[in-house]
């Protein structure tokens, strides 16, 4: 199937600590990079989609990216989904440009979330997500509300310790493979246990990582695709699924709207689960990744921990996912962390992720979620 | 910095109002039966507006729960290891609390809980849960 809208241009900064960078900087170079990517000019950009930024926040802070850029786009918008925010990007560009509104659409995000605050100040504000009367006088963090999902997960499937640390390991691996990545030594599954306890039975390396960085994606219309450098990589398919925002307000603790927003994105490409060569999934801790995995359907409920135990996300494993090393291992900085998911599930279809390719993937899947499993957005990447 | 205190609103006073006479309240829709907390202005399950208050009788069990280790705010460091909780009390409504009188080993989904009401620094109590 020929999609409408195509990916033309991907590119991501260094990431980790990246010392003197601004959120406006990594932005501004991961777009000047992925639109040469594209063999475009920022000139040629009409539409630009931006995410949002922790350490310089504006009200209009996709106004304030095209200024900065120095492009007068004719559509400009800012998303804000949390985790989701990458792939919503992506959608709400291919739905731009299936509308003829737009014909190169640049989503750009970025933040200096390590080096531009303390990592208590990151914490706090992302703890500033919980509901103001009924969470927050608890002292809940955003890692405690995925505790509350992990426990309940596991004492449900038979999830276990081991199953969540096997997890940790796997997106290391995978990082080990990839020069950028900004965790490369290896780890064990006793490491994993032996970190220090954040929120039970969440442990450090439970936790992504707190990371500078930048990432961008030039979506294009098939037509205007033509003269572009790189073959273009199709947007298949799409979808998404809101369930609630706060922990206490969703409808499950084990059930989450990643199976609908999948449901609606593989149905809209035409494909299934086990029709995907290479997945890149939202990991924002090791039980995100893994009631991901069951509640879409790459594996059954508590099989996901074994399978993973076994091998089953590497390169040649049922599912290689992750394959740049994740939130876990790679970088995490906001809304660029799920954009990394993007670029990377274009990388390997383009068979440009050197070190780390899969064997010629045909298609890709690439999944965000924002909140505590609250948005979820979907895509399915193929090769045209 | 002090701990977040809860801020009643239009939609919330009548919930932190009760919570100060000892009674936790949840929302009941005279339409559909739905009971749901925390309270909004339109029911969760048929969207009408007819929304009554019932006052639970306290008595539930842990849903999940979570020891934390590493508090998100300098408020919360003194607290540490605590216990939250999602309990599912028996009217069929979900709330967050700390769990308080018991060994944070000792908390297993399931254990049956009481609510009860701590004093805060500011005018309303929280609803908290201990074993009952
Ligand atoms: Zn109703």
């Amino acid at each position: 199937m020929a999609s409408k809208a195509v990916i033309t241009g991907v590119a991501d900064t260094a990431v980790g600590k990246v010392e003197g960078s601004t959120s406006l900087g990594l932005q501004a170079e991961a777009a000047a990079a992925a639109v040469a990517d594209a063999g475009l000019s920022l000139g040629d950009i009409d539409g630009v989609l931006c995410g949002y930024s922790f350490t310089e926040p504006h009200l209009m802070l996709s106004s304030v990216v095209s200024e900065f850029l120095g492009i007068k786009p004719s559509y400009s918008i800012a998303v804000q989904a949390g985790g989701a925010t990458a792939c919503a990007q992506v959608m709400q560009a291919a739905a731009l440009i299936e509308a003829g509104i737009c014909r190169h659409v640049l989503a750009v995000c970025g933040d200096n979330r390590l080096t531009g605050m303390s990592r208590d100040k990151a914490v706090a504000a992302l703890s500033e997500v919980g509901h103001a009367q009924f969470e927050r006088p608890y002292g809940i963090s955003v890692p405690s509300a995925y505790a509350l999902v992990a426990q309940r997960y596991m004492h449900d499937y038979g999830v276990t310790l081991e199953h969540l640390a096997g997890v940790a390991v796997a997106h290391r691996k995978h990082a080990m493979r990839n020069p950028k990545a900004q965790m490369r030594q290896p780890i064990t599954l006793e490491d994993v246990a032996k970190s220090k306890p954040i929120s039970t039975p969440l442990r450090l390396l439970d936790c992504c990582l707190i990371s500078d960085g930048g990432a961008a994606v030039v979506i294009s219309a098939a037509d205007a695709a033509r003269d572009t450098r790189k073959h273009g990589i199709g947007i298949l398919g799409t979808g998404q699924m809101n369930t609630h925002e706060h922990i206490i307000a969703s409808p499950s603790l084990t059930d989450f709207g990643c199976k609908q927003s999948s449901r609606q994105a593989f149905d809209r490409a035409g494909v299934t689960p086990a029709d995907i060569d290479v997945a890149e999934i939202y990991d924002s801790f090791t039980i995100t990744l893994l009631a991901e995995l069951e509640s879409i359907g790459f594996f059954a409920r508590g099989e996901a921990g074994p399978a993973i135990l076994g091998g089953a996300l590497d390169l040649d494993g049922q599912l290689p996912c992750n394959t740049h090393g994740g939130l876990l291992s790679y970088a995490h900085s906001g809304a660029a962390g799920g954009m990394f998911h993007v670029v990377e599930a274009v990388r390997q279809l383009r068979g440009e992720a050197k070190g780390r390719q899969v064997a010629s993937p045909e298609l890709a899947f690439v999944h965000g979620d924002g909140g505590i499993l609250s948005a979820h957005c979907s895509l399915v990447l193929g090769r045209n | 910095m002090s701990k977040p205190l809860p801020q009643p609103n239009v939609v919330t006073q009548r919930f932190w109002s009760s919570c100060k006479d000892g009674r936790f309240e949840f929302q009941h829709c005279k339409a559909c039966g739905h009971n749901q907390f925390p309270p909004r202005l339109t029911c969760t399950a048929c969207h009408g507006a007819d929304l009554g208050w019932l006052p639970s009788d306290g008595r539930g069990t842990v849903y999940s729960f979570t020891v934390v280790h590493r508090a998100p705010l300098e408020s919360f460091k003194a607290d540490v290891p605590y216990v939250i909780a999602i309990v599912a009390l028996e009217e069929g409504v979900r709330a967050m609390v700390n769990l308080r009188g018991v060994d944070p080993e000792a908390v297993a989904i399931g254990m049956p809980i009481e609510v009860f009401f701590e004093p805060t620094e500011g005018e309303y109590p929280l609803p908290q849960a201990r074993p009952r």
